[in-house]
């Protein structure tokens, strides 16, 4: 149980270290879930006792395993903050949607954290439109979340369009790294 | 706090000097009319050369080529001490000639005579008169007469420009709304921001200008009265604020918002805020441009797929699909004449600048591609300013004879070309 502790801990840590700048880190260890204590205990000299323990304990080290497995994987979702989009679109692919679980997830075990969802294009097509299409990406982010049990009051939404981009220059490396709806955490 | 803070940016940052925009001639038209500016006579050092001014004006319309200084056999400034044989000789077709004199009390008067080198004989000539601040302003208006004799069009030597730069680092930019005399010269940032500044608009009567502009993750639409420096906060609602676009009369914006859930156009009083939408569909519908007559709106919207601009008639509240050339259309901007309008056209050779006759329906593409965007109509419906990648400002004439491109450090965006002063 220590040593699960330690670990919670320091996964709070990276959280904390990987939340950018001024922007408020989680405020809460991202998982929730809880290992029952096992009921059985060893009798005492019983040979099939001893074997089914063994096999019981190496049952559960497996289950732990896979378990922190996806509590990692998780994690490793909730560290990613931005979606990609194709051009002019506004449709989720499965990445997106397993980032979003993992948020929605996050932020359905914390009703009080709130987050907000920035929709930005390339700088392909009119500056106004874009506005609007920024606005289709982060509203369609929004919709996965809230189906997923996210409440809508935990969640808001702006759109920057073209006007704010993560790469320079004209190419379809650059583009592709604009379309996006980043996730901000308050 | 933070709204706080913005309001008082926007009120103190008022005025501040910039570099100009340097203007290139790409493309001269060939069969440019060759015309003399002869210096002007003057009693003492004037604070703007005149000459310079109203030659530069000329040549930049692109329609012009003025004859050098040192192939003047002779610098006249009355009609009666001109030699018309020496300016036949330097093959020119027109000749401007004249002098400026202080006037009692401050400020100057510029006496300008225009004259047909082949006829011998005088085309116009006027006094303009100019503040002791408006020399140049003055100049301009010589070159407006000109310019107007000679082509039969109204000169825009003597209007402004706006548009948007962004300078800086990722992460760390600053925004700028920039209004500067059409030829770049004076340059003052009236908005400075560190979240993105967008669409700037002129109110019809030239004294106020709409954008809008970001903070703390919203967007608001604000009216700045450009003489005080106040700006009021026109509408901020939840989700998208845009694409503000005063009506001829100036007394309603129509906008893009989306506090509905998905961006519609609105038309909002702009003494009173009240406001009324005006287009129904689940698709994007912004970027609203009024007919000059003040009853249509045309809009960008993607109901069909693709965006293209629709037009939608106030009165019947009827709306039609204006575009069809190309993959898409958005960003319409009516000429002052209302009989076409000037849009960013998208096909295989990307993003160009098209000019799109009402009544015939044709396209013709103006600009080069493959990313220009934000077409602005100057006043006289014969030019269009335009923005290029790059942060490159352009601009184009209507018939497509000459292209022009203007820059400045840093990215330059969205100009939005001024009406006329009066």
């Amino acid at each position: 149980m220590l040593k699960r502790i330690g670990l919670l801990v320091v996964t709070a840590a990276v959280l904390t270290g990987c939340a950018s700048g001024d922007e408020t880190a989680l405020d809460q260890p991202a998982t929730t879930e809880t290992q029952p204590e096992s009921s059985f205990t060893t009798g005492s000299g019983s040979e099939y006792g001893e074997a089914e323990a063994r096999r019981l304990e190496r049952q559960r080290a497996a289950e732990a395993a896979a378990a922190e497995a996806e509590r990692r994987a998780g994690q490793a979702l909730l560290e990613e903050r931005t979606i990609y989009f194709e051009f002019d679109s506004a449709e989720l692919g499965s990445k997106a949607r397993d980032i979003i679980r993992a948020h929605a997830d996050y932020l359905v075990a914390n009703p009080g954290t709130r987050i907000r969802l920035e929709g930005h294009t390339d700088e392909r097509g009119t500056r106004e439109y874009n506005i609007a299409l920024g606005e289709r990406r982060a509203k369609s982010v929004e919709r996965a979340m809230m189906l997923r049990g996210v409440a809508k009051n935990q969640i808001s939404v702006i759109s920057y369009g073209e006007e704010n981009p993560v790469a320079l220059g004209s190419n379809e490396d650059a583009w592709a790294k604009n379309r996006r709806v980043v996730i901000q955490y308050r | 706090m933070k709204r706080l803070l913005l309001a008082a940016s926007l009120l103190f940052n008022t005025a501040l000097a910039h570099a100009e925009l340097n203007i290139v001639i790409d493309e001269g038209v060939t069969g440019a009319l060759p015309i003399a500016v002869v210096p002007f006579k003057s009693d003492g050092r004037l604070p703007v050369d005149v000459t310079e001014v109203i030659k530069a004006d000329l040549e930049r319309s692109g329609l012009f080529e003025a004859l050098s200084e040192d192939r003047m056999l002779a610098r006249p400034s009355r009609p009666e001490d001109v030699q018309f044989q020496n300016w036949r000789t330097a093959d020119v077709d027109n000749l401007v000639i004249g002098e400026v004199t202080r006037v009692n009390g401050g400020g100057y008067n510029i006496r300008f005579h225009l004259m047909d080198v082949y006829r011998g004989k005088q085309v116009i000539g006027y006094d303009v008169p100019a503040t002791q601040n408006g020399l140049r302003s003055g100049a301009h208006r010589v070159a407006d007469f000109v310019f107007q004799a000679l082509t039969g069009q109204r000169g825009v030597f003597n209007t402004r420009i706006a548009y948007i730069t962004a300078n800086g680092e990722i992460g760390q930019r600053q925004y700028e709304l920039i209004v500067a005399d059409a030829d770049g010269y004076d340059p003052r940032a009236i908005v400075r921001s560190a979240e993105p500044l967008m669409s700037p608009a002129w109110a019809p009567d030239r004294r106020k200008m709409a954008y809008v502009a970001f903070d703390d993750g919203e967007s608001a639409i604000f009216v700045h009265e450009l003489r005080s420096g106040v700006a009021r906060e026109l509408v901020r609602k939840p989700g998208i604020n845009g694409a503000p676009a005063w009506s001829p009369d100036g007394k309603k914006i129509a906008a893009a918002l989306s506090f509905s859930g998905n961006p519609e156009i609105y038309i909002i009083d702009v003494e009173t805020g009240a406001e009324r939408q005006v287009t129904h569909s689940s698709a994007i519908d912004t970027e609203p441009t009024w007919s000059p007559d003040g009853k249509k709106i045309a809009f960008t919207s993607d109901r069909g797929g693709q965006p293209q601009i629709y037009e939608l008639d106030l009165a019947s509240g009827d709306v039609r699909r204006l575009t069809y050339d190309g993959r898409s259309n958005a960003r319409a901007q009516y000429a002052p004449d209302g009989e076409s309008l000037v849009l960013v056209n998208l096909d295989q050779q990307g993003y160009r600048i098209g000019v799109l006759e009402l009544d015939s329906r044709q396209m013709r593409i103006l600009s080069k591609g493959p990313l220009d965007e934000s077409p602005s109509f100057a006043p006289n419906g014969g030019v269009i300013m335009y923005a290029r990648s790059g942060g490159q400002l352009a601009t184009a004439t209507t018939d497509g004879r000459v292209r022009q491109s203007l820059s400045q450090q840093g990215t330059v965006r969205e100009p939005a070309w001024s009406p006329y002063l009066n």
